[in-house]
């Protein structure tokens, strides 16, 4: 009688525990999803390459530049302007200012977003202070670096381009060499 | 094989151990059944009484009985409750009590798991109900747990949360498990696929669906719990997850779930109404395939939940043309009950007239699915009263209602007595009047702004939200006459036979009522 059963009983057991797998699978195909569409405005996590494309004279984009620091991180954080006009393949240097108004030593991961999300693909950092977390020690302040261009490949319907950093206080989770952050704390 | 060895069989069969042993040890579907269905009746007036503090506190505008955070508790737990613990386990315990006998097997295929599906349950919603009393109270983040509210922003009752979450999906897994089994194995000799009944049908389609997603959920309260207490970042900007990709995951689990607390309810009406139009149902292949459509495109349609989460437009296109397609065999389901009745010698004993009600009321809240599957439109309606009123059509008048209707339908069988029938229609007509001025004037308060899950409103909405109140307190009320049937019919009434309705069709029908101990020991032959 049991016996009858029990093929089906562990395939169906089986299926199960597969669907658990596929929530957790979920994570990362939902990360290439939007690195392969660039929805939902996520830009690569690893730098571009320098030797851009030609540069595109005829063509003007405005790029705009948001910080933000997250409700718990005590940090200042600003671009050091507004916006800029570029022309798309150009690469551009501009600096975020960050300040910690606090006493202790804090680490910072900045995260961020493009919109509108499908211009995100064509958004390309050869260097970011997002890519690495930030140390500042209490009372300091530094600048940080983003280098970027435009893709000239950029759809001719997207004459403006946001980018927006959310900084992150990650401290208590930072895993990093201690005497490096209190070298640079000094 | 001669009667007179059944019926011995029967005998030494029918020992069974007396008092709370037979119920804690008990591996007989038809207890199980019952237990699953008592336990869903409780959780429905717990679950009740949590929406009638909710309706108290919004009786009035400005804040009168609870506090916010007290008022966010109940929402939480009365969302929980009634689908995890009152709907849910009601379906189980009627596929438990007719599954078998519908198909002429002599228990469930997996006796010793149906009795630890059943008796996990208990613990889960105990853990759940006693979250409420710890310090900071129970979780208040909404049923749908979106994190960052269930991550950074909840209380510590969350690990009581997934953890009552966990259990609930295991015995709704093992559950699922032994229908299938039971379906696929243990069908009666010549009992095809084709000339199974449709409340077969459905559970099994629904059976499937737990399989494919309970897990899916179970996935996404452990990154919940792993997200607040051991420093992952699922949902984490900070460490590079996304708020957004929670609610994919859930929803993933989400719209499913929603289509596996209403495709059994396609299963009774679609075994009701053929009884009382005496009438073969119409179109019987077309309902399968319409179940099975509805099942396949569950998949297809969760971010229709999540519009405003800044979609581009060739997604929110998407979804919201597959949304729209469902409509499609939801259609054909209506249709086909319809033209069964159309010129049936039709009664309205108190089973047909809930039925009838399903029909009507449950085609409201598909209506008003459909309004919200509209993307600009969903702007306008997202997180308002109107969305509270279109689920509450197709869970309330929809999946409830069936559930009572299936009670009054298959009660004669299972207590052997008919339930008292000027009662019943007492339980119809107040249940009836009162839960439309509950609901339909959320539609109206929706459309105007009102948002949902806040315990406090523009003043504008006061009337209006009067008046939903009372129509609240009165259903609460009406199911206490559904109780009152309930107890008076198991304890004694005029005897029912074994067909109970004139036209009645199935083996369930063939047994006596009320039904054996033991069915179908020896399988019948279906011609």
């Amino acid at each position: 009688m049991a016996l009858k059963h029990k093929p089906l009983t562990f395939k169906l057991a089986v299926t199960a525990l597969a669907m658990f797998g596929f929530g957790f699978a979920l994570v990362p195909l939902y990360d290439v999803f939007c690195d392969l569409t660039g929805l939902n405005g996520k830009t690569a996590a690893t730098a571009a390459s320098a030797d851009a494309a030609l540069i595109d004279i005829s063509r003007e984009v405005v790029i705009e530049f948001i910080a933000r620091p997250n409700k718990e991180m005590p940090w200042v954080f600003k671009p050091e302007v507004r916006r800029m006009t570029v022309h798309p393949g150009e690469i551009h240097l501009m600096n975020y200012l960050a300040e910690n108004p606090t006493g202790r030593m804090i680490v910072g991961q900045a995260v961020p977003s493009v919109s509108p999300g499908q211009a995100a693909l064509y958004f390309h950092k050869i260097e970011c202070f997002c890519f690495t977390q930030q140390q500042l020690a209490g009372g300091k302040n530094m600048l940080m670096p983003l280098q970027f261009y435009v893709d000239p490949a950029l759809p001719s319907q997207f004459s403006t381009i946001t980018l927006s950093y959310t900084l992150y206080d990650v401290t208590s989770a930072w895993t990093g060499d201690t005497a490096a952050s209190s070298q640079l704390g000094e | 094989m001669s009667a007179v060895v059944t019926d011995h069989e029967h005998e030494h069969h029918d020992h069974k151990p007396s008092g709370i042993k037979r119920w804690l040890y008990t591996t007989n579907h038809k207890d199980i059944g019952t237990m699953y269905l008592v336990f869903a009746l409780i959780m429905f007036f717990i679950g009740g009484a949590m929406a009638m503090v909710i309706r108290a506190e919004l009786f009035q505008p400005g804040m009168q009985f609870v506090e916010p955070n007290f008022f966010n508790q109940m929402t939480t737990v009365h969302g929980l409750i009634m689908v995890f613990g009152a709907v849910m386990p009601a379906f189980t315990g009627l596929a438990n009590w007719m599954i078998p006998m519908m198909i002429g097997a002599p228990d469930m295929a997996l006796p010793r798991m149906n009795n630890w599906s059943f008796w996990i349950l208990p613990f889960a919603f105990l853990i759940l109900l006693m979250s409420l009393f710890m310090p900071g109270g129970g979780p208040s983040f909404g049923w749908t747990f979106y994190a960052p509210l269930s991550t950074t922003y909840s209380g510590d009752s969350t690990a009581l949360f997934v953890f009552s979450v966990h259990i609930m999906g295991i015995s709704s897994i093992m559950g699922a498990i032994n229908v299938i089994v039971t379906i696929f194995n243990l069908r009666a000799p010549g009992m095809t696929w084709m000339k199974m009944p449709l409340f077969v049908w459905t559970w099994l389609i629904t059976a499937f669906l737990l399989i494919m997603v309970m897990p899916v959920l179970a996935g996404v309260v452990t990154m919940v719990l792993t997200d607040k207490y051991f420093g992952t970042s699922f949902f984490d900007a900070a460490g590079g997850g996304d708020p957004v990709l929670f609610q994919h995951i859930f929803w993933f689990f989400g719209h499913p779930e929603v289509y596996i607390m209403i495709l059994p309810a396609f299963g009774i009406v679609s075994s009701i109404v053929p009884t009382f139009a005496r009438k073969p149902l119409f179109g019987y292949a077309s309902m399968v395939y319409a179940t099975s459509s509805i099942a396949l495109l569950s998949f297809l349609v969760w971010a229709h939940h999540m519009f405003t989460t800044g979609m581009p437009v060739a997604g929110a296109l998407f979804f919201m043309y597959c949304t729209m397609l469902i409509a499609v065999p939801t259609g054909v389901k209506v249709f086909n009950w319809v033209a069964t009745m159309w010129r049936g010698a039709m009664t309205f004993e108190v089973p047909m007239m809930f039925a009838l009600a399903f029909i009507v009321l449950f085609t409201i809240g598909g209506f008003s699915g459909l309004m919200l599957a509209i993307t600009p439109a969903d702007f306008q309606y997202h997180d308002t009263y109107f969305v509270v009123a279109h689920f509450h059509y197709v869970l309330v008048t929809g999946a409830v209602f069936s559930i009572i209707a299936a009670a009054y339908y298959w009660l004669p069988k299972w207590t052997g007595h008919m339930y008292d029938e000027k009662l019943g229609q007492w339980h119809f007509w107040c249940s009836l009047i009162s839960v439309n001025m509950l609901f339909f004037p959320m539609h109206f308060v929706g459309l105007a702004g009102m948002p949902r899950r806040i315990p406090d409103y523009a003043l504008q909405f006061a009337d209006f939200n009067a008046f939903i109140s009372i129509g609240g307190f009165l259903f609460g009320a009406s199911q206490l006459i559904f109780v009152a049937v309930l107890v008076k019919c198991a304890r004694g009434g005029e005897k029912a036979t074994a067909q109970v309705w004139e036209g009645a069709e199935g083996l369930e029908w063939e047994v006596p009522s009320p039904a054996p101990y033991h069915t179908f020991e020896t399988p019948p032959v279906i011609k």
